[in-house]
C-alpha cells in the first residue's frame, strides 16, 4: 500500500500538476510509494484524516491542531517566506472605502478555506460585523467568489491573496481591494503521520535540499514554492496557539 | 505620573492624550514567560509600543500598562489565563512617548505537555463602538479602586 499524500484544498489550481511531479520527486527521493490524493472540499479531506487515510498532508494552518493534537502528526518543514494572508474585495464600482463604512446585513462571499475565512471576519470586527449580523455564502472556488462580486449578488469577498492575484487581469479589473492582511505568521506546514515516523528524518533532510538541487527548484517552482524551512515542534505548537486566539 | 507595579518597581511616564490608530489588517503578537516577562514580539508590536527591539527584550509586559486601565481587568486576565483558560477583552496600552493605542486582546496559556510555559496575547483592532462602551466603565472601576499598586500585564 503506498503512503498516501494529500494536499489542503485551497492550493491554487494552477499548480495541480506542481503537486503530482512533487510525489514523482518524493518517490524516487525516497524509494517509498506515495500516491497524491486530492479533495475538493475541507470537509471530504478531514473525513479522509479521521479515517486515517492519510500520512503526508500539506495543510492548512486551521488543520494543524486537530493533526497534531488527536492524530500525532509532526510538522517536517513550511514553505520558504509563503504566509497566507487574505483579501477582502469588492466590485470595482461599490460604495465601499473602508472596512469601517460596512453595514449589518452585509452580503459576503467566502469560501471553505478555513483561514482565510477567519482572517477575513476577523477584518470585519472593527465595523461590529459578525457571523451574526451578515449574510455569508459559501461559493466552491475564489473564482466563483469574484462571480459573485462581478454580478452584484454580494458586497464583499473573502479570497486566499496568491488565489486573488491568479484572477485574470479582467475580473480584477472589476473589483476593489479594500483590506489585506499583513499577519506573515500563519502559513501552511507540512505534517507527516504517524505511519511514515521512521522516515521523518530522511524526509526533512531532502526538504531542506531541495532548493539546492537543480531538479528539486524545478518542482518547488512548479508547486509555486521557492523552498522548505524547517518546523520545529514548537513553532507548529506556536502556530496551533495563534490560531486558538482567532 | 509614577506607576507602581507588583514587583514593587516603579517609574514615572508622561501621559500624551493622543491615539495611535491600530493598523488595518495586522495582528499584534506577543509571548511571555510565566511571570509576564517578554520572549518574542513580531513587529507590529514594535511599531505599536514605540519601543526599540533592543528596549522591549526582557522587559515585562507591564510597560504597556496605561494608567487608565483598572486593575480588576488585569487580575481576570491573569486569574482566567494561570487557570488555563481564554481571556479576551479591550485594552488601552501605553506606548512609549505617552500616547495610547486601542486593542482587542486575546491572552491564552502556551500548556506544553500539561504544563502552562508562558502566555501568548494576540491584539487586533478593536470595534469603536465597543471601546466607546468601555472608556466610561474602565473609568468607573479605576475610581472605585483607587490609588494602589499596578498589576502587570
Amino acid at each position: 500500500m503506498p503512503y498516501v499524500l494529500s494536499v489542503s484544498p485551497d492550493f491554487t489550481p494552477k499548480h495541480i500538476a506542481g503537486w503530482y511531479v512533487f510525489n514523482t520527486w518524493l518517490q524516487r527521493q525516497t524509494e517509498l510509494a506515495f500516491h497524491l490524493e486530492l479533495y475538493d472540499s475541507f470537509s471530504q479531506q478531514r473525513e479522509a484524516i479521521a479515517e486515517d487515510k492519510i500520512d503526508l498532508i500539506y495543510a492548512n494552518p486551521y488543520d494543524a491542531a486537530m493533526l497534531v493534537r488527536e492524530k500525532g502528526f509532526v510538522a517536517l518543514a513550511a514553505p520558504l517566506s509563503k504566509a497566507d494572508e487574505t483579501i477582502i474585495a469588492c466590485h470595482q464600482q461599490a460604495p465601499i472605502e473602508n472596512i469601517e463604512a460596512l453595514q449589518q446585513g452585509l452580503k459576503i462571499v467566502t469560501t471553505d478555506d478555513p483561514d482565510v475565512h477567519l482572517m477575513g471576519m476577523m477584518m470585519l470586527e472593527p465595523a461590529d460585523l459578525n457571523a451574526n449580523n451578515t449574510d455569508i455564502q459559501q461559493m466552491d472556488s475564489y473564482v466563483l467568489v469574484a462571480k459573485q462580486l462581478l454580478q452584484h449578488n454580494a458586497d464583499i469577498g473573502f479570497f486566499l491573496k496568491d488565489a486573488y492575484y491568479d484572477l485574470s487581469h479582467l475580473i480584477r479589473n472589476e473589483l476593489k481591494v479594500l483590506m489585506t492582511s499583513e499577519i506573515f505568521i500563519i502559513r501552511h506546514i507540512l505534517l507527516a503521520g504517524p505511519k511514515l515516523q521512521p522516515y521523518h528524518q530522511q524526509l526533512q533532510s531532502l526538504l531542506m535540499n531541495m532548493q539546492h538541487d537543480s531538479k528539486g527548484a524545478d518542482v518547488l517552482k512548479a508547486m509555486g514554492l521557492t523552498g522548505w524551512e524547517q518546523q520545529t515542534q514548537e513553532d507548529t505548537e506556536f502556530m496551533i496557539d495563534l490560531m486558538d486566539t482567532l | 505620573m509614577k506607576l507602581n507595579y507588583y514587583d514593587g518597581t516603579d517609574r514615572v511616564v508622561t501621559i500624551i492624550d493622543q491615539e495611535i490608530p491600530f493598523p488595518d489588517g495586522r495582528l499584534i503578537v506577543s509571548r511571555t514567560d510565566t511571570k509576564g516577562v517578554l520572549t518574542h514580539y513580531n513587529q507590529s508590536f514594535i511599531d505599536m509600543s514605540g519601543y526599540s527591539n533592543e528596549e522591549l527584550m526582557g522587559q515585562n509586559h507591564y510597560i504597556l500598562r496605561h494608567p487608565d486601565m483598572p486593575r480588576a481587568a488585569f487580575k481576570d486576565l491573569w486569574d482566567t489565563v494561570q487557570q488555563g483558560n481564554k481571556w479576551h477583552g479591550y485594552v488601552k496600552n501605553l506606548r512609549k512617548d505617552g500616547s495610547y493605542y486601542w486593542v482587542y486582546a486575546v491572552v491564552i496559556p502556551n500548556i506544553r505537555k500539561g504544563k502552562i510555559v508562558g502566555y501568548t496575547s494576540v491584539r487586533r483592532k478593536p470595534s469603536r463602538k465597543k471601546i466607546n462602551e468601555i472608556i466610561p466603565l474602565y473609568a468607573q472601576m479605576l475610581a472605585k479602586e483607587g490609588e494602589s499598586l499596578c498589576p502587570t500585564f
